[in-house]
């Protein structure tokens, strides 16, 4: 039923004649931009162009565009172009839904170098404000705190503790596991290299000190940042979204009480209590593990291990992990803040606050390894 | 011209979606229970029921978005239980849907979320693609400026609108609209009436639009079919429900703000698309 559009062209003495014919609709897809652009090419000479619509089967706006095209572009090539034999319904779409000649575009892309430079320009520069945001940010939390410090009565203790069991409980698992494992490998490698030096017994200082100084606390930050972390931006993104940070807003509370300050908090006392439990996993670890490659049995494990570190090796990891919290929760909160309208700002708020907690989270603890050092704890 | 050309008013009419003993639910909440529904070609059926009573379940139902328990569900003849994959991609072709919150991609431009349905369906150069997006933006009342906008910078109308235009995209058979109105001033509100009047008439386009509008009921529904304890319990001109007995359609359309309409409605079929239609076209 659907035929091809055609144009069939009658040249008389001063005037052309292109009598359109067939279904002039959408789906007919090339042919239609075909028929279409066949109407404008050859007949420019002439002074006056009839379209002749009587003999048009079908005709919808993609068709009505095409037609309207024509005769918009001829007239503008300075012939006088009509139509003849339209019905009125198309007659109608032909006007509703006819050609407009679209506008010279007002902005032109500059060049790439240049838009390369200032993407390079514009990055740098956000970088500056993203710092400048999550300063001023911790300063609004620090006085919010030091505010709610001396009225226990106003702390969210539901929120809290629901938080505490988000990010503290239901992540012990799953970070134990992994320091498990991360104490076993490093004491496996430390066996196999050491055992050059005939000083395989080492490994066990090895991983007690690496271990509770810094893998400890640092797997467990970074995987927190990737769970938790992502949880928290998802969570105060999707409010704002949802304009639910403005509903509060506008019943004068404040979402960093009632929101950030519930979450900061659960998330400093939990980081602290799941590295201890890390420490403890990468123990069990190197323990497993030199029991099963250098036949140490767990007595001379631990007796070798008490030698090996001190109690301060053991504070040094666990007092990085109530500041490595603050920093997580603190980009968590504020990416949450940025998120806009589209689920698509969602998504980017979520990776960055990811991205950007991991790499604090590193460079964290290379500043106090440097701390560290420097005062010789 | 007497080659089917679509035109619309008075001839056999055909049936391009029939509903059938319907049955949908959550759990065990029936949502339908054996609902009937015609929707002939070339008309504007409005759709009205209390909040709640389904509407939107069973637009989504027909466009196959919610499983339904029992009944059958015929598009343009084909039972949508049994398509082949051709006919699906035939059928998707040959409706457009403007989804309650527009449902436009967060992704793309307005020019491109328009353009997508092109795009996957038809072999087109780009130019045309720009052209013809160019021209539905107009078609709905946009200024061309819109083209280059992310949906997250539009407002609700124009995103509203937006959605029309990709939804007009492939010039389909039946276009669905679900609340088509909600949201936007009555000038808005009206020109969108309009426009969907003027491409009835013109294109014998058929609608489905679920509204609250009684403005939009009056003026360019053909038949008003009303959902309520979970079947269809009237259709008709609005004419003929407006004189029915149900105590639910008294309160609806003779309630505190169905009497303003009421005494206005008799001049109001006098002046609807084709008299204003210019105004509505950003030409």
């Amino acid at each position: 039923m659907t035929t091809t559009p055609s144009v069939t062209r009658e040249a008389a003495q001063d005037s052309v004649v292109l009598a359109l014919g067939g279904t002039w609709t959408v789906a007919s897809g090339r042919d239609l931009e075909a028929a279409g652009a066949s109407l404008i090419a050859p007949d420019n000479d002439a002074k006056r162009v009839i379209l002749d619509l009587s003999a048009l089967q079908r005709m919808d706006t993609a068709g009505a565009w095409f037609i309207d095209r024509a005769r918009v572009e001829l007239t503008a090539a300075g012939a006088t172009a009509t139509y003849r034999g339209a019905r009125s319904e198309y007659a109608t779409l032909l006007q509703d839904a006819g050609y407009h000649r679209p506008e010279a575009p007002t902005r032109v892309p500059p060049p790439h170098g240049i838009a390369l430079l200032s993407a390079v320009g514009e990055t740098v520069h956000d970088s500056g404000v993203d710092f400048i945001d999550i300063v001023d940010y911790l300063g609004e939390i620090v006085v919010m705190f030091l505010r709610l410090a001396p009225k226990p009565w106003r702390w969210r203790w539901t929120s809290m503790v629901h938080h505490l069991e988000m990010f503290g409980l239901r992540s012990v698992p799953i970070i134990m596991l992994i320091n498990f494992l991360v104490g076993a490998i490093v004491t496996q490698q430390g066996i196999f290299q050491l055992a050059r030096f005939g000083a395989s017994t080492y490994a066990v200082d090895l991983v007690g000190v690496l271990g509770l100084r810094e893998l400890g606390v640092l797997m467990t930050s970074i995987m927190i940042a990737g769970r938790t972390g992502s949880a928290i931006t998802a969570e105060i993104g999707s409010m704002k979204m949802r304009e639910e940070i403005d509903a509060l807003k506008v019943m004068a509370l404040d979402p960093l009480e009632v929101l950030i300050i519930p979450r900061l908090v659960a998330l400093v006392i939990a980081l602290p209590i799941l590295t201890f439990l890390a420490d403890m996993a990468q123990v069990g670890g190197g323990l497993i593990v030199s029991w099963l490659y250098a036949g140490v049995t767990p007595q001379s494990f631990l007796l070798r291990l008490q030698n090996a570190i001190g109690i301060n090796t053991f504070m040094v990891g666990l007092i990085k992990a109530p500041f490595m919290a603050v920093v997580i929760g603190l980009i968590a909160s504020t990416e949450g803040m940025e998120v806009r309208g589209s689920a698509e700002s969602l998504g980017r708020c979520v990776t960055s606050s990811v991205v950007k907690s991991i790499f604090m989270v590193i460079v964290m603890d290379g500043l106090f390894a440097m701390f560290f050092a420097a005062v010789s704890y | 011209m007497s080659d089917g050309a679509p035109i619309a008013g008075p001839r056999p009419r055909e049936v391009i979606i029939s509903v059938r003993g319907l049955k949908v639910g959550f759990g065990d909440h029936l949502v339908m229970d054996g609902l009937d529904l015609d929707l002939y070609r070339g008309e504007v059926l409005g759709f009205v029921g209390a909040s709640g009573a389904g509407k939107s379940v069973l637009t989504r139902t027909i466009l196959g978005l919610i499983h339904k328990q029992a009944g059958t569900i015929e598009v343009f003849g084909h039972n949508i239980d049994k398509l082949t994959p051709r006919e699906h991609l035939e059928v998707g072709e040959r409706w457009g849907v403007l989804f309650q919150e527009g449902a436009l991609f967060s992704s793309l431009t307005v020019r491109q979320n328009i353009q997508a349905p092109m795009r996957e369906h038809l072999h087109l150069s780009q130019s045309t693609l720009d052209g013809l997006a160019a021209q539905k933006l107009a078609l709905v009342g946009l200024p061309p400026d819109t083209a280059d906008k992310l949906p997250s910078e539009l407002s609700g109308g124009m995103t509203k609108r937006v959605s029309l235009a990709r939804a007009l995209a492939l010039d389909p058979e039946i276009v669905f609209l679900d609340e088509p109105t909600s949201g936007l001033d009555p000038i808005s509100a009206g020109d969108f009436d309009d426009l969907i009047g003027t491409l009835q008439k013109t294109l014998g386009l058929t609608v489905f639009m679920v509204t609250h509008d009684l403005d939009s009921l009056f003026a360019i529904c053909d038949r008003v079919a009303v959902l309520g304890h979970k079947k269809v319990i009237a259709a008709g001109p609005i004419t003929e429900l407006l004189v029915s007995d149900d105590p639910w359609l008294k309160s609806y359309f003779h309630g505190k703000r169905g009497v303003i309409r009421l005494s206005a409605g008799a001049e109001r079929p006098a002046m609807t698309a084709g008299d204003d239609r210019s105004k509505n076209v950003g030409r």
